[in-house]
């Protein structure tokens, strides 16, 4: 067998180049309308009238009245409206579409449409909460009691915008009694379910077909089911083909972004100065409705320990409700926040207790056989030690963090150590999405991958086919991908959780094993693999207690900062970085995904800032949402390693979101270090940064 | 109406239409140019670019008088040079393309730095792509992509 990891060009990088490609709104169709939506213009009250001027022939108004099915849109919690028909809850909640020929009428009739609302006032701030979660390890009350020093901080984290390049759309037209929908999506069968659920169409009338997709990030995972409905409404109510594609400024201003958060962190300790045990408490501000804020503040608790081993911990969690724009899915999901939190926290305590910080973080580091933060076991070897020190030597982190001590050059050099939970949190994956996956044979003996999941630029119709061909032995033009329609393709699930090349991947392994072993020439054979949860996984979804993933990715950045001593812009120099993903199934396309979530790792931690003002986003353009540019990005070296995991295709564990959330701490360690002042608070913006200057005690 | 011609992709154009109306727009719905995309409406993430005079212009927020007597080239004009093949190899080899989205903006900002400077530094690279938006790839694989059609291309640029 050849080595899976070297790279191929990647099978989509044609028509993408030449511009061929075909995303959303490249699709036309005759007679087709377009779709605007009307937004509420306040952030919380009630509809008392809608007025509506005289509408020009061929132009509709689709509101709540015109969902057929249940006005909800089906997420893991449903609260989120099609149509808000009373209750506004927040800035820009959808009211009803404009559909017609025109996009300039469109506009026009939008301008002359008059709403009445008692307006009330609204929430912003953290009371409010819809979800308490809590889980403990150990005997936290016991050790807290015991212990001869606490210390007690709070770090913040604000929105961030998945900025995809692509805005969010859809186009539909009517097929077969019911609809057809080609969008820039994630999730075919989360739309398709959401569709059935809010026109009352029975399964073999709805039919999702994923468009190329130009960047995604999570912020295509549940918000597309919300247009997806609202197109479906119009579509049934016109009998025509529909487009509704979002511009830049209306995308920005209602979509889901990541949650802000506010985490309290008390450490309690040994008389040696180490660790005894923690106790967090995580506030995560979930907008206007819950939709899967729960499972975000899960993954956020769960990732307290980060790249350590605490014996006692009491983990606490709310989601609260406010009137904003709903926040949702982003790589990562809740723990680019905590890593933050715990990857500052761990250095201020060591420093606060004038422990070293290297060493510190090296004697509370995880180790194989360790108990997770929610008593499941670390099974898989644990490579940090050789990561930390490849990673360090390649930076070369001791003579510069040595160097840097010099307070007078503002420079800084700084680490962090990080995990993640690859697939699902918890039996979600046994519960809840039950994967299926197909191959088909057909008479020439070519494969088909038939499956849900859905290249956003991260690669499965690459390394998934590599993997197909490889274990059949067949040329990989043999072995064909397209894009999903769930006329096809079975529910392998959601492109989302780092799983997609580990769980889908691995059934697809499966399946092509099946395949070879009864494989005959000429014949068409069609092969099915469905999940199946590793027998050694146990978890408790209410306790939250076990083993919340199957398998860990772990990481080392190195990030090394300048700041302007007179303007305190961060100018980023290098990043060095070291990653375990069990195994790489294409060493360009792993290497690409890393620096893509490096740069946003970076930009959360310093560039992108998004604020909201009385429940407006006050960043709506590209130029208002700064995310990095060629010139803002330094060189990165990066390393993979290979520490193959049992039950992933060739080893493959998950890759994509771990390389997001180790950039802020690091960055923000690095710039603690070149100003002498501790963080608790990204992004680090130049005010930021003035504030600490001159705050006098810090 | 005042008639608006060009050169579009080796063509003669004539077109009779308002003169104000964005130049992304006739060329993705009134020729069918599917190639430049609409990725932020404001002129600052490159999506939309082509090449006029050989130069990389955002037609998002280009009026389409602006193109009256000039020389316009888009990805789909551009993809038919023998430039195009030795920057599509280079960004294949390197691993430069993700979703795809900025990609034919890229395609579009290499030509017009490798025209005016045919072997740029890493730096002047950084520049010369600094008015095109990715959120894939963090650039450093289209950076090097470039380098290496540099390269390759001697004589071409």
């Amino acid at each position: 067998m050849k080595d899976i990891s070297k790279a191929i060009h990647k099978v989509d990088s044609d028509e993408k180049i030449s511009g061929t490609a075909k995303y959303t709104d490249d699709y036309v169709m005759e007679n087709m309308l377009y779709a605007k939506t009307v937004r509420a213009m306040v952030s919380k009250g009630t509809i008392e009238s809608i007025e509506f001027p005289d509408l020009p022939e061929g132009y509709f108004v689709v509101g709540p009245e015109d969902v057929k099915g249940e006005n909800v849109v089906n997420m893991i919690f449903d609260d989120w409206p099609v149509f808000t028909k009373k209750a506004i809850n927040y800035l820009g909640e959808p009211l009803c579409l404009i559909v017609g020929p025109d996009k300039a009428t469109i506009n026009a009739i939008i301008e002359a449409i008059t709403i009445q609302v008692k307006e009330e006032p609204p929430t912003f701030d953290f009371t409010d909460s819809a979800t308490h979660r809590h889980f403990e390890k150990g005997e936290p009350e016991k050790a807290f009691k015991d212990a001869t020093k606490t210390i007690e901080r709070t770090y913040e984290t604000g929105y961030q915008e998945q900025a995809y390049i692509e805005p969010q759309g859809f186009f539909g037209y009517p097929e077969n009694g019911g609809v057809t929908l080609i969008g820039s999506i994630q999730c075919p069968y989360y739309v398709k379910n959401a569709v059935m659920r809010s026109t009352g169409l029975k399964e073999d009338t709805v039919r999702i077909i994923q468009a190329d997709v130009g960047g995604a990030f999570g912020g295509k995972e549940e918000f597309p089911s919300l247009m997806a409905c609202e197109l479906a409404a119009a579509i049934q109510k016109t009998g025509k083909p529909v487009k509704l594609i979002y511009e830049r400024s209306e995308d920005m201003a209602v979509t889901t972004k990541r949650h802000p958060s506010k985490i309290k962190m008390k450490a309690y300790l040994n008389e040696d100065n180490t660790i005894k045990g923690l106790k967090v408490h995580v506030s995560l501000d979930g907008g206007a409705y819950i939709g899967l804020s729960k499972v975000v503040l899960s993954r956020a608790m769960i990732a307290v320990s980060g790249a350590y081993t605490f014996t006692n911990l009491d983990v606490s969690g709310d989601v609260y409700k406010t009137n904003t724009v709903p926040n949702g899915a982003f790589r990562g999901f809740g723990a680019p926040q905590m890593l933050f939190a715990i990857e500052m926290f761990i250095e201020h305590v060591a420093r606060e207790v004038s422990e070293d910080p290297f060493a510190y973080r090296m004697h509370h580091l995880a180790k194989q056989g360790d108990s997770t933060s929610t008593g499941g076991t670390f099974r898989d070897p644990i490579i940090l030690k050789p990561m930390i020190e490849k990673a360090k030597k390649a930076s070369n982190y001791d003579a510069l963090r040595r160097d840097y001590q010099n307070k007078d050059v503002f420079k800084g050099i700084g680490m962090s150590l990080f995990l993640h939970g690859c697939g699902f949190t918890g039996s979600g994956e046994a519960d809840i999405i039950k994967a299926k996956v197909k191959l088909k044979k057909d008479e020439q003996d070519d494969i088909h991958i038939l499956i849900a999941a859905v290249d956003m630029g991260q690669g499965p119709k690459t390394t998934i086919r590599k993997v197909v061909s490889d274990i059949l032995n067949l040329p990989i033009e043999k072995v064909h991908y397209p894009n999903p329609d769930t006329l096809n393709v079975p529910d392998s699930g959601p492109t989302v959780a780092s799983r997609t090349a580990m769980i889908v991947g691995g059934l697809c392994a499966r399946a092509a094993e099946k395949l070879k072993k009864d494989y005959v020439k000429g014949k068409e054979q069609t092969v099915h693999e469905t999940y199946v949860q590793p027998k050694e996984m146990e978890w408790d979804e209410d306790a939250m207690q076990g083993d919340a993933y199957p398998a860990y990715s772990w990481g080392v950045n190195i990030v090394e900062v300048e700041v302007n001593k007179g303007t305190y812009q961060i100018d980023v120099l290098k990043m060095t970085s070291v990653y375990d993903i069990g195994k790489a199934l294409d060493e360009k396309i792993i290497e690409g995904q890393i620096h893509g979530g490096q740069a946003q790792g970076l930009g959360y931690g310093y560039l992108e800032v998004m604020n909201h003002k009385n429940g407006r986003i006050e960043q709506t353009t590209m130029t208002d949402y700064i995310i990095p540019t060629s010139v803002d990005m330094p060189p990165m070296e990066t390393y993979i390693m290979d520490n193959p995991y049992a039950l992933g295709p060739y080893g493959a564990k998950g890759a994509g979101e771990l390389t997001l959330v180790g950039g802020a701490p690091a960055l923000a360690k690095a710039v603690e270090q070149a100003i002498g002042k501790d963080i608790h608070k990204i992004p680090l913006t130049p005010e930021t940064i003035m504030e600490l200057m001159h705050h006098e005690k810090n | 109406m005042k008639k608006t011609e060009f050169t579009l992709n080796g063509k003669a154009i004539s077109l009779e239409k308002d003169p104000s109306k964005r130049f992304l727009d006739v060329l993705r719905n009134d020729l069918g140019l599917k190639g430049p995309k609409e990725g932020c409406g404001e002129g600052e993430c490159g999506a939309c670019a082509v090449l006029i005079d050989g130069n990389i212009v955002n037609t998002c927020i280009l009026p389409l008088a602006n193109v009256h007597g000039k020389t316009v080239t888009t990805i789909e004009g551009f993809s038919e040079t023998r430039k195009f093949e030795v920057i599509k190899e280079a960004f294949k080899d390197e691993g430069g393309v993700q979703c795809g989205f900025c990609t034919p903006g890229m395609i579009i900002a290499t030509e017009s730095l490798l025209n005016k400077n045919p072997s740029p530094s890493d730096f002047e690279i950084r520049i010369g792509l600094s008015g095109n938006l990715c959120r894939c790839t963090g650039y450093e694989l289209i950076i090097k992509a470039v380098k290496l059609a540099a390269k390759r291309g001697e004589g071409l640029w």
